[in-house]
């Protein structure tokens, strides 16, 4: 073969190989077409695992309930029963344990409001809930200070 | 001297070969579509039950990690109000992360506008979260194929692989996608994949205590969710799209976009 063809044959066929063998030691193996096919599927495998092992914060009320028998049932008989523990109480994460032997109870009247001020709102749930204008109901007050969040309602105001 | 036949045979020999290292002449690879063993995650959202409490928002935040303070989430509640006189309000305060605790409009920059309640023909809330779609537009316009679908619907983001072009981000047309403050990735709601796998419902849900969102298995027939979907009436967002998207909702207003 004549040399200006072997030339640039021999550097096209070079650059190709180095591509080639770059692309082997840089590109994991789990990484290719997957179940979803060429257009949804093209990714590292492994990914899907490392998204699997990703951190459990909220465990759920019946975790609580375990150890917090007493207080599990009290609230299981009152309209909040409807409101899982870690709403107020925080995630269950890595508790009990020597980091975190006690959770942070939200006792923020802001916290109460999200469903308690009231809006009289047309086809939304919301003008069901029983609630407060929260200018004029006691106004920088906390509202645990009168209610009992695990059996509301004033009937058994503190 | 070479034939044009034998140059042609060797070009099409020579190019199959080059491609078979690519995987490109893996037939089963490309033909690969839909397998309906395993589940397919749906969510099914009801607009009456929802009351823009949020508490959905801070337990997804606290959940997937996602910086509290940072004005992104993974999912965000909006609230609609439509005057009588055909006005459309709609806002999501800081994604609504604290609720809805004033009857007052956020216009955003600092701009407020006050409600009057006697002039709303309607108002209801609407939470919004990744629709986990069955043709995914954020996912075919990655480059690096960083995000995928897995095989039960669920679109997942590679943190490792994600170079933070942030084309997804604009080919979403439901907005659900932005940059996680921390990490400089691309981030969205992946219906909590570490939970659902494990057999647990997803943060949000289990926060929820209206029973306004429920995450199901569309491919089980006697998933109460399926049921519900499939018997009742449910629409989607942006259909008109063709993105297939898998979340349904109960009482979805044509106001809502």
């Amino acid at each position: 073969m004549k040399l200006h063809v072997l030339r640039p044959l021999v550097t096209v066929i070079g650059i190709v190989s180095i591509i080639l063998v770059a692309r082997a030691l840089v590109v994991p193996d789990d990484f290719g077409v997957h179940e979803r096919g060429y257009m949804y599927g093209w990714h590292r495998k492994g990914n899907e695992e490392d998204w699997k092992k990703f951190k459990i914060k909220y465990r759920g009320a019946e975790y609580c309930g375990n150890c917090h028998e007493k207080k599990y049932q009290t609230i299981q008989r009152s309209p909040h029963a409807i409101i899982t523990c870690e709403n107020c109480h925080g995630p269950a994460i890595d508790h009990p344990s020597e980091d975190r032997p006690k959770l942070d109870i939200n006792k923020e009247r802001a916290h109460c409001l999200r469903c308690h001020t009231y809006f009289n709102y047309p086809t939304s749930g919301r003008r069901l809930i029983r609630g407060i204008d929260p200018e004029g109901h006691n106004s920088g007050i906390e509202c645990v200070m009168c209610h009992n969040p695990h059996s509301p309602g004033l009937g058994r105001a503190k | 001297m070479i034939t044009r036949r034998d140059f042609l045979r060797y070009v099409v020999i020579g190019t199959a070969g080059a491609a078979a290292p690519l995987g490109l002449a893996n037939p089963a690879g490309v033909l690969a579509g839909k397998d309906l063993t395993g589940p397919r995650w749906v969510f099914l959202l009801d607009t009456f039950k929802c009351v823009g409490c949020g508490l959905c928002v801070k337990a997804c935040k606290t959940e997937n990690e996602i910086p509290y303070e940072a004005n992104v989430s993974r999912t965000w509640v909006e609230r609609y109000v439509i005057m009588k006189d055909g006005t459309v309000l709609a806002d999501t305060p800081k994604a609504a992360r604290d609720g809805f605790t004033r009857n007052v409009i956020d216009l955003g920059q600092g701009k407020t506008q006050a409600i009057v309640t006697e002039d709303i023909a309607k108002a209801f809330f609407v939470p919004k979260l990744c629709n986990q779609c069955e043709n995914p537009p954020c996912v075919q316009v990655c480059p690096v194929g960083a995000t995928y679908q897995t095989k039960d619907g669920v679109v997942l983001v590679d943190r490792k692989w994600c170079i933070g072009c942030g084309y997804c981000i604009m080919a979403c047309p439901y907005g659900v996608r932005f940059f996680h403050p921390v990490s400089h990735t691309a981030e969205k709601c992946n219906f909590c994949y570490h939970r659902i796998s494990a057999g647990l419902k997803p943060a949000c849900e289990l926060a929820c205590p209206f029973g306004a969102r429920r995450i199901g298995d569309i491919n089980d027939p006697d998933d109460e969710v399926t049921r519900i979907i499939k018997d009742g009436r449910v629409s989607v967002l942006r259909a008109e799209y063709g993105t297939n998207p898998r979340n349904y909702y109960i009482g979805l207003s044509e106001e809502v976009r």
